[in-house]
């Protein structure tokens, strides 16, 4: 059934070059920094010195001495609406605790002032003679010392609020919290002939996409406001502009160029309102782009975890418990603070049958860096507690954990309560599992790396060799509420302009939404002309995150060329003078009983001989559910026992995500996310002094993978058909990103016989606990 | 105004530097080589790289001044859309090219590594692009598309 349906594609489940291809790999003019606008002044932002403090005064006036100097924006000059700088849909589930500037600064690196100059240099130089009159408060940076009483109140601002009814204790620093009960956890534990009980911390992260933040303001000829900007989130930066400024989302414009990866960094609203703010002041086009080591400290993180893991197990391997608490640390604003901890359970949770699931979460404001969406989206942090932890149990009940994860994962038919119990900052949507090939999965990934002859060998000497695995799933889009559409027009020549807010942070969602709508139109590709992501000229879309612009997007296109092709089908009818339901297309041909005609030729006829008029026609679509995207992910590590020094050997990652639209970009998207995976388990880490100051903003010393570390990566596409996805395809993107924590975490264990619980797993880490054990 | 005499992408120019300290990245940008990318101006990450006789520099550390009467490669001067060369294609036809970003860089770093060794190991590939981060690839294609782009030299010889 699924091979047949596969085969009769034409253009999807085809490697097509990217639609931006030509124009990127010869370095046209594509990203926000390649336009240049006439008269353009130059940001930059004076950050704060200290972990806390309120400004007791600010003085601009020596910095509007300088020559070049336009303005000095400090908090008296923005208005004093709260908003969230998170880019999800409205009503946001983050708090609203952010201000374009505020009379407190409450991390390293947090903004206190802005300049406009007619140069950079200008307007550093003038950052050092605004004068500021801190008053210096108690900062708290450990999230379980900020949770308790008498712990420093990072927002002790009266107007933070959530635009939900959630619970929010700004008072105490709880920035969110969920719960969640199914079945009888104590009477799980009780039934459970093993109990493990573990706790695993997981570490700050940074995007380190090479493109760092940047934002271009302008105003047209007609005065309406201009945004060039480097974001996941077009239509979600208009509408928050619009409430942090006070101004008509009418009159606000969003486009979003080609941009230089994203990963969750530009799911946020960073930057866009203080630029606005500083050209609405100075009626002139500004940019703002922050350095490599602005992007480290004054951008966003991934959340780091302390995580509490219990579950039940019986000697046949049956699942009675599984009890997870986490404590999460937002850093000092709430971005994602409820929505990613909400994942951590909801991306993880239903990947194994057990009646009794008990979760628990508490998201804490520190006096650190701020976190926000990161590819993975809090299922990374959970499934390094959970992956781990499977593997330390099957050791217990004494099961190969390969075996164990197809006797206890989820199926096609079946379905979890815990996707009915948890959804995105609410309770979640029922549904049951349409297609799954984890099975498949399991069986060639195991294959692929050589799994029980390596798993059983013996380990000896200086380095030694292990290997680990982990399954996992990921969802594709947010049900109930993402949405996204599409509009397609036909000009003359037979070519189409497919017009969609769905947003090409890299990913090729431009090229795969082209590829579904030729496939839909019955034309090549090459027919098709995308612009996407302009909220002036495209329908909308929630825009790049949640794994989402295949699954609902691509719908969103494919619904919208049936309608075409309809209308096409129906001049056509009129042309040949039979009726449409006897036309069949090939090729662009439309064939009836007495002749056929091209596309070319509806179209000219459409456009200018009779019953004239556009052939065009739009159409949204939102999700009604989430199919996991499943994989398996198997690590070779060697460990040297001298030096701690951990290198993976090989990683394999086998994936279902249903029908691969476009198999190479698709491959692309999980061998990006399996590196960064990997980086980050081995190398990538924040380092604080004793104030709250990142002392490693670089990557010299926050090091990400080059060629020079890169294993032998190998992906293997496990093709299944998802009836509800376009074409059968489901979601890629993040799935990859879990699996290097807690497959790396594993093989290091089946190498030298020690557990890590903690990432990164850094030599001087991995040799402590090497020395703890008394390995030699 | 200080002027500086360089050959970029083969055209023999005489161009305006901004002072006598302007990088060689600021000045190729500001004259419209906007291929050449800005990504953290301390070296480290490979965005800025352009070829100097011949030899790949990052931008962000390279004075302009330097240039005067030297042999500057941009990704411009590779090919463009429509007329390609086969580096630039062979990036294409693996999917080497995410975001793009990166992309210029690498190109240019393939292309001193094959113009000095147009059969490189796997192991020399690894070396040669050392300097230019992707975050978005995980490296396998564009080491992939190195090796197409080595083959395809091969071919056309």
């Amino acid at each position: 059934m699924m091979d047949e349906k596969i085969k009769k594609f034409q253009e999807v489940n085809v490697s097509k070059i990217k639609v931006d291809g030509p124009a990127l790999v010869s370095g046209q003019p594509s990203f926000v920094a390649d336009f240049f606008v006439p008269n353009m002044l130059w940001a930059k932002v004076l950050w704060s010195p200290y972990a806390h403090a309120r400004i007791k005064n600010i003085d601009p006036r020596p910095a509007l001495k300088i020559p070049g100097v336009k303005a000095v924006l400090t908090y008296k000059d923005v208005p004093r609406i709260p908003f969230t700088t998170a880019g999800q849909g409205y009503p946001e589930p983050s708090p609203y605790d952010s201000f374009i500037l505020d009379n407190k600064v409450r991390f390293v690196g947090d903004r206190v002032a802005a300049v406009v100059a007619e140069t950079e240099e200008i307007a550093e130089e003038a950052l050092k003679y605004i004068k500021v009159d801190y008053e210096i408060l108690p900062a708290v940076f450990d999230p379980r010392e900020a949770i308790k009483p008498g712990a420093p109140i990072i927002h002790d601002e009266k107007e933070a609020t959530t635009a939900l009814p959630l619970k929010y204790e700004p008072q105490r620093n709880l920035c969110a919290h969920v719960d969640m009960q199914v079945g009888d956890i104590e009477k799980g534990l009780k039934d459970a002939d093993f109990v493990l009980e573990r706790e695993y911390d997981i570490h700050y992260g940074n995007h380190a996409m090479i493109e760092p933040h940047i934002t271009t303001v302008y105003f047209d000829s007609n005065g309406r406001m201009v945004i060039v900007t480097s974001t996941q989130v077009p239509f979600h930066v208009r509408r928050i502009v619009a409430r942090a400024l006070n101004i008509a989302v009418q009159n606000i414009r969003v486009i979003k160029p080609r941009i230089g990866g994203g990963f969750g960094g530009k799911q946020e609203v960073l930057i866009e309102p203080l630029v606005a703010a500083l050209a609405w002041k100075v009626r002139q086009p500004v940019c703002l782009k922050y350095s490599r080591a602005e992007e480290f400290v004054s951008g966003r993180c991934r959340h780091p975890q302390l995580i509490k893991l219990r579950t039940g197990v019986k000697k046949d391997g049956t699942i009675t418990a599984i009890d997870m608490k986490i404590l999460m640390n937002n850093g000092a604003y709430g971005a994602h603070a409820l929505t990613i901890i909400c994942n951590s359970g909801s991306k993880v949770l239903p990947l194994v049958h057990s009646e009794n699931i008990s979760f628990w979460g508490d998201t804490v404001y520190t006096n650190l860096p701020v976190c926000g969406a990161y590819r993975g989206y809090g299922a990374t942090e959970a499934y390094f507690a959970f992956g781990v932890q499977m593997d330390e149990m099957a050791e217990k009940i004494g099961i190969d954990i390969v075996e164990w994860y197809k006797k206890i994962h989820i199926r096609e038919g079946e379905t979890s309560p815990v996707f009915a119990a948890l959804g995105e900052g609410r309770a979640g949507v029922e549904q049951k599992i349409t297609s799954c090939g984890l099975d498949k999965c399991l069986e060639l990934g195991a294959k692929e790396i050589n799994w029980s002859e390596k798993r059983n060998q013996k380990k000896t000497g200086r380095f030694r060799r292990g290997v680990g695995m982990v399954a996992l799933m990921q969802g594709s889009a947010i049900p109930e509420i993402d949405m996204g559409s599409a509009t397609i027009k036909m000009n003359e020549d037979g070519s189409f302009n497919l017009l969609i807010g769905a947003t090409d942070l890299g990913t090729g969602s431009d090229t795969i939404l082209a590829q579904i709508a030729a496939e839909t139109l019955g034309v090549p590709t090459e027919k098709i002309i995308v612009t996407s992501s302009d909220t002036d000229l495209t329908p909308f879309d929630v825009g790049a995150y949640a794994s989402s612009t295949t699954y609902l997007s691509g719908q969103a296109v494919l619904k919208t060329a049936q309608k075409v092709k309809q209308q096409i089908l129906n001049v056509a009818a009129e042309m040949l003078n039979e009726p449409a339901e006897n036309l069949t297309i090939e090729n662009g041909i439309i064939y009836g009983k007495s002749g056929k005609v091209t596309y070319q030729e509806v179209a000219l006829f459409s456009l200018y001989e009779k019953n004239q008029f556009q052939i065009v026609a739009s159409d949204s679509h939102i999700v009604h559910k989430s199919p996991p995207p499943f994989s398996a992910h198997f690590a070779e590590v060697e460990v040297d026992i001298l030096t701690g020094k951990v290198k993976v050997i090989k990683y394999v990652a086998a994936v279902d995500c249903g029908t691969a639209i476009n198999p190479r970009l698709a491959e692309g998207q999980n061998e990006g996310a399996v590196l960064n995976g990997i980086s980050y388990a081995l190398t990538e880490r924040y380092i604080f002094n004793e104030r709250g100051k990142m002392l490693n903003p670089n990557f010299d010393y926050y090091k990400i993978f080059s060629t020079a570390d890169l294993p032998e990566i190998k992906t293997i596409l496990v093709p299944t058909y998802e009836p509800t996805g376009p074409y059968g395809a489901k979601s890629i993107s993040e799935v990859g990103i879990n699996g290097p924590c807690p497959a790396i975490a594993n093989a290091i264990y089946n190498a030298i016989g020690v557990r890590l619980y903690q990432t990164p797993f850094i030599p001087d880490k991995v040799l402590e606990a090497i020395k703890k054990a008394g390995i030699k | 105004m200080l002027k500086i005499r360089p050959i970029i992408n083969g055209e023999k120019k005489e161009l305006d530097l901004k002072d006598p300290l302007e990088t060689l990245l600021d000045f190729l940008r500001r004259h419209h080589y906007v291929g050449v990318k800005e990504g953290c101006r301390q070296g480290q990450c490979g965005a800025c790289t352009v070829l100097v006789d011949g030899r790949p520099v990052n931008s962000c550390l390279y004075l302009a001044i330097r240039t005067d009467g030297k042999e500057i490669t941009t990704i411009e001067g590779l090919g463009r859309p429509g007329n390609l060369n086969f580096i630039q294609q062979a990036f294409l036809e693996t999917g080497a090219v995410q975001c793009g970003y990166c992309t210029p860089g690498m190109v240019l770093s393939t292309r001193a590594l094959l113009d000095k060794n147009p059969r490189p190991t796997e192991e020399e590939i690894k070396i040669a692009l050392d300097g230019n981060l992707c975050r978005c690839t995980g490296y396998v294609k564009i080491i992939e598309a190195v090796k197409l782009a080595a083959q395809k030299l091969k071919n056309k010889k």
